[in-house]
């Protein structure tokens, strides 16, 4: 049976920690769930545009104009641990 | 050794001159900014909160993707660029992967063996990231960048030196601003670079493994880092050495790249639409209308300066190189029909007024208006060009014009013969010395001669008149 879906990988990649039972239950239930999405590639879909976007709606602009932004105390209220305005961190090893 | 090729690419981040961001309506963060004060529920992120794309942010990657000769693709989408680092708090970047504004097209630089057309691969526009600062024991975001509207530029691998890296960035650099479309200012950021280099034997149709320098903001760096780069893989490969796929960042104060610890997989960014954009649709009436609005190439105004000004190819060069010198130079030079006179002006005493002030020609009071005159007087013998000199700063620094300026002081050059004689007897009557010598066959006195005769009118004598009296006195007394 070819696998559509690695969940141990996605599970890496969405920094999610899956004991060896939940990736087992995972894998087989999104297996599922995917093939039931690629059933549409049993149809012949020659000449068809992809649809772009769930809405038909195109051009949602807004002009460019200021508007008041936000009180920082508001939101930095939320931050576990300030210094001073900015959000304060545990020190960041640069990665790629 | 063999020979090896070197092939270079640029990817170029460039921030658009916006008001707002390029989903919510924060303003535009300055550099000097107070932390986290231009920020809302959008850029900051919130579960919730829903992006609104900034029409100018769009018609100015449009209007940068036709001055490069991109093809504007009518129908453009958005995506979610996945990855988690602290300068995103959403954990996505919005940015365009499948459907970008603007594809193809190309700069055409100059390189010692002739010109040489670079390719556009393609234009996006995407959000910046916030700035983290780093200290000693911990890091702070201040999201005040976050959502600034960035425009990517990105080239094929077609430069083979740092010099052709310099050349196609200045070229575009100039390219964008003539447009409009950004201030490229290196020191505030709005330039930004991420290079990826390789190396390969000569005859090997395949590119070499490359090695990806990120977000370099200076010139400087960045030809140093090509330097270093290049230098590095040349040496690996010459000690049988292989070169691995990575990100390096460049060290300035060590000169040197280094390897950024890299995750594996952590480039799989899982691009997936953003379902909270709907895609633009662009009308074709619309491009057209933005195209015709777009300013003169810099390289097709200088030859067209050239032809209709008569002035030589180093002066249009130099005229041309930025566009509000140009405007200034072609309307002194339409009032006053004399292209070249205008030229002389503005590429010595104009230029040296504005690298000794620091400011732009549109940042002082002088007009083109006030030089075309300027022009006209010294043409017309009401001055002389010493006065025309000494008017110049005046007018740079104040405004105003030089006719009125030249009436109120009784500047008007002094073309009365009689008048002027009385001069010249004076001069030779001092300077008898000068007299002998000229007498004695050294034709240079009669240069001083005239010199101390337009001391003594102040300045205001017509010079060519008073070397004619000189000639003629002295060829009266040999």
């Amino acid at each position: 049976m070819s696998h559509t879906i690695d969940v141990a990988y996605v599970a890496e990649l969405a920094r999610l920690e899956l004991s060896p039972d939940e990736k087992r239950t995972f894998q087989q239930q999104l297996e599922t769930i995917v093939r039931y999405v690629e059933k549409i590639g049993e149809l012949d879909l020659t000449g068809i545009e992809p649809t772009l976007h769930g809405q038909s709606l195109v051009n949602v602009f807004r002009e460019d104009v200021v508007v008041p932004s936000l009180d920082r105390e508001r939101f930095l209220a939320n931050a576990p641990e300030r210094n001073g305005s900015e959000f304060k961190l545990p020190k960041i090893v640069e990665d790629a | 050794m063999s020979k090896y090729l070197i092939t270079i690419g640029l990817e170029t981040h460039v921030q658009l001159k916006t008001n707002t961001k390029m989903f919510c309506g924060c303003g535009i963060a300055v550099l000097d900014r107070e932390p986290n004060t231009n920020v809302c529920p959008v850029c900051l992120g919130y579960p919730g909160a829903l992006p609104v794309m900034n029409r100018e942010a769009v018609k100015l990657t449009v209007m940068s993707g036709l001055m490069l000769g991109c093809e504007i693709n009518h129908v453009s989408t958005f995506d979610r660029k996945n990855y988690f680092y602290p300068d995103m708090s959403k954990d996505y970047q919005i940015t365009q992967q499948a459907k970008p504004l603007c594809q193809g097209g190309g700069v055409t630089i100059q390189t010692p063996a002739g010109p040489k057309r670079v390719r556009i691969n393609h234009i996006h526009l995407e959000e910046d990231a916030a700035k983290i600062n780093h200290y000693a024991r911990f890091s702070g975001v201040d999201f005040n960048r976050c959502g600034t509207p960035l425009m990517e530029i990105v080239s094929e691998p077609d430069l083979s030196s740092p010099d052709e890296a310099m050349a196609y960035l200045l070229a575009l650099k100039q390219i964008l601003v003539y447009a409009g479309v950004s201030d490229c200012n290196l020191e505030e950021g709005n330039l930004r670079c991420d290079v990826n280099i390789s190396v390969r034997p000569e005859g090997q149709a395949q590119l070499g493994t490359r090695a990806e320098i990120k977000n370099m903001n200076t010139f400087k760096g960045i030809y140093a880092a090509l330097e270093y780069e290049i230098a590095r893989q040349l040496a690996t490969v010459a000690r049988g050495g292989v070169i691995v796929q990575e990100t390096r960042r460049w060290e300035p104060d060590l000169g040197e790249t280094q390897s950024m610890r890299s995750k594996e997989n952590a480039h799989d960014y899982r691009y997936l639409p953003e379902p909270d954009l709907v895609p633009v649709a662009l009308a074709p009436e619309q491009v057209a209308a933005w195209r015709a609005a777009l300013p003169e190439m810099p390289a097709a105004r200088r030859e067209r300066m050239m032809a209709e000004y008569g002035i030589p190819e180093y002066d249009a060069g130099v005229l041309a190189d930025a566009r509000e010198n140009a405007d200034f130079f072609e309307a002194a030079a339409r009032l006053c029909g004399q292209g070249k006179t205008v030229s002389n002006w503005f590429m010595t005493e104009i230029m040296r007024l504005l690298s000794e002030t620091g400011k732009t020609i549109t940042e002082c009071p002088l007009t083109p208006a006030a030089l075309a005159e300027l022009v006209v007087l010294v043409d017309t013998r009401v001055i002389n060009g010493p006065t025309a000199k000494e008017l110049l700063p005046e007018l740079f620094r104040e405004g105003g014009m030089p006719d009125a300026l030249v009436r109120a002081r009784g500047l008007g050059q002094v073309s009365d013969t009689s008048a002027l004689e009385g001069f010249v007897e004076q001069a030779l009557a001092a300077n008898a010395k000068s007299v002998e010598d000229f007498r004695a066959g050294k034709k240079a006195a009669a240069g001083f001669l005239v010199g101390q005769v337009m001391k003594l009118s102040k300045g205001k004598a017509d010079p060519q008149l008073v070397g004619k009296l000189v000639a003629e006195k002295l060829a009266g007394l040999a």
